[in-house]
């Protein structure tokens, strides 16, 4: 009876969710591009913002604008609560422990460099090995790469199969006791495919490594709970989970985070200073040296709470129903080739259709007011695996509809007439 | 077909983005350099044989969307015969057409020939690189520079 009840109130969510209505939050979608209604699936780019978030913004600067963190004055205080209610908020969205945990950043990309510099300099030795994968954005290779080179250790990295799927036995293969840290994306924004990071990071921990996931494609997609998962590192960038851009995270283990050295010095990373010694403070704030992006974090607590208030459990819902429906309509395209099969994906839907190159698929698809991304999404080895220069991709939110995939369709379909 | 579209993808640009001319390899060129378009991909090596001044043949190989083939394509077939001095006054009347100020005295393509055909991308500021790609790459050969020619 009880397992009933529950199936019920599952589907009840499921379908609680209403694009229409959420569309309307929305201010941006509401628009004509070149004479046509704005289709906006350039969502693994950016997400668009809710008018909450804007609405938080403007509110901060009309009413609350102050430094953090040096309270004495009444705005300074608003400030300074807003600012560290919204790492609150993050730290419960995440499932971490502790709001010590949450570091502000300016992104996934700043994360993922303050790991390598921070942590990466003070641990990887000369013939050390840090693993990643084959399907990671440029942002979790070149940092790796740089510290590589810094300190004389290896870069290996995880192949992946025809469908873009993360081959676990080679992983395990490619594991030892040099392997110091293992840095693989959550969610492949170019590939769409979702992967089994709480195997990885079990592995990754048996022989002693870290791990660190990328989870720029995935917070907006699905549920994360960084101590279930037991990573050690979660970056994420505000701007992909309906925030403002210019400010993203860093979860850390508080042992790991307060063992790193900070990367860089300043203001608010500071206890006392004297000429001849300074003392670091406490987490988070030994990693946020100087006045930090107070309006933009606020916004991104905004965001995370618009996301809470329809529910991950709906969003992954309607999305997996919705790239189902994309990945028939668009599939029966003649001459239509899908990169990334995967058998769990969310959201992205990359693809090339016969022998026209995306960028200028990219073009026809403006003309008819469809939003999408066209070249190699910072994810060069990728195309490089597929044999391609580039694809297009399609990438959706729970404001995308059903609509929005036909217009796709019979616009792909004008450009086969175009280039025929 | 909305109209800007069709400025865009007239049918000698199609036609040349599928069956580009003077596509391949040269044997003891003069000049070479290699263009490469990082935002969409776009690569080409071109080959120039110069004699006295004046451009005997030039060729290509390299793979792109349509616009920067078709440019490179409908490029190679006017140069060759041309001086050296007349491709470099091409080049400056051909990236006016597609970046410059709209005068409505001048029709913008005079003087160009069928490199006209590619007035529309004017209308299109993202494609300007695809359609220049070419063109910077025959400037960086002329000049001698073995870098490779980057739009960005």
């Amino acid at each position: 009876m009880a397992a009933n009840s529950t199936t019920v109130e599952v589907a009840e969510r499921v379908t609680a969710l209403d694009p229409e209505a959420l569309r309307r939050d929305f201010p941006i979608l509401d628009q004509q591009v070149h004479g046509k209604p704005l289709v906006y699936l350039d969502n693994a780019a950016t997400t668009q913002k809710p008018r909450a978030v804007i609405d938080a913004l403007v509110h901060y600067y009309e009413h609350d604008n102050a430094n953090v963190h040096r309270g004495v004055h009444e705005l300074s205080q608003r400030a300074t609560n807003d600012y560290e209610n919204a790492r609150t908020t993050v730290q419960k969205f995440l499932g971490a422990a502790e709001p010590e945990e949450i570091i502000y950043t300016r992104g996934t990309t700043e994360s993922i460099n303050l790991v390598t510099a921070s942590w990466g300099r003070a641990n990887v030795r000369a013939g050390d090995e840090i693993l990643i994968s084959a399907m990671e954005h440029h942002s979790n290779i070149v940092p790796w790469q740089m510290l590589c080179e810094e300190k004389g250790a290896t870069l290996k990295v995880v192949p992946i199969n025809d469908d873009g799927e993360f081959l676990f036995d080679e992983y395990r293969k490619l594991l030892s006791n040099r392997t110091k840290i293992v840095a693989v994306n959550h969610v492949s924004n170019a590939l769409g495919t979702i992967n089994p990071v709480a195997d990885i990071i079990k592995l990754a921990h048996e022989y002693g490594a870290l791990a660190l996931i990328d989870g720029a494609q995935a917070v907006a997609h699905l549920k994360v709970n960084v101590q279930k998962l037991d990573c050690d590192f979660y970056a994420f960038s505000s701007h992909k989970i309906f925030g403002p851009t210019g400010i993203g995270i860093l979860y850390g283990k508080r042992a790991l985070l307060e063992a790193m050295p900070p990367c860089e010095g300043g203001g608010d990373m500071i206890k006392s200073v004297t000429f001849e010694k300074t003392i670091y403070n406490d987490l988070p704030y030994k990693f946020e040296a100087g006045t930090p992006n107070i309006a933009d974090a606020i916004g991104l607590g905004v965001a995370i709470q618009y996301v809470n208030d329809v529910g991950l459990d709906a969003i992954g819902a309607y999305e997996d129903d919705l790239l189902q429906y994309a990945t028939e309509r668009v599939g029966a395209i003649d001459g239509i080739r899908i990169i990334g099969t995967a058998k769990h994906k969310a959201s992205v839907l990359s693809f090339t259709l016969g022998q026209i190159h995306p960028h200028d698929l990219g073009t026809v698809l403006d003309r008819e007011g469809i939003a999408i991304r066209a070249g190699h999404h910072c994810a060069q080895p990728v195309m490089e695996r597929f044999k391609v220069a580039a694809t297009a991709r399609a990438s959706f939110a729970f404001y995308n509809t059903r609509d929005d995939v036909d217009r796709l369709v019979a616009a792909l379909e004008k450009a086969r007439e175009i280039f025929a | 077909m909305t109209s800007d579209l069709q400025d865009l993808y007239q049918d000698l640009i199609i036609d040349h983005s599928k069956r580009p001319r003077n596509f391949g390899p040269m044997e003891n060129p003069d000049y070479t350099a290699d263009g490469f378009n990082p935002l969409c991909g776009d690569k080409l090596k071109l080959f120039l044989k110069v004699e006295d001044g004046v451009i005997k043949d030039v060729k290509f190989v390299g793979a792109g969307c349509a616009i920067s083939t078709a440019s490179a394509s409908v490029m190679t077939d006017v140069l060759k015969g041309q001086t050296v001095t007349q491709a470099e006054n091409l080049f400056e009347t051909f990236h006016y057409m597609i970046t410059g100020p709209k005068d409505p005295q001048h029709h913008a393509g005079e003087g160009l020939g069928k490199l006209a055909v590619f007035a529309g991308v004017s209308e299109f500021p993202a494609r300007v690189k695809c359609a220049t790609l070419a063109w910077h790459t025959l400037k960086s050969a002329l000049a001698g520079s073995h870098d490779a020619t980057s739009t960005e």
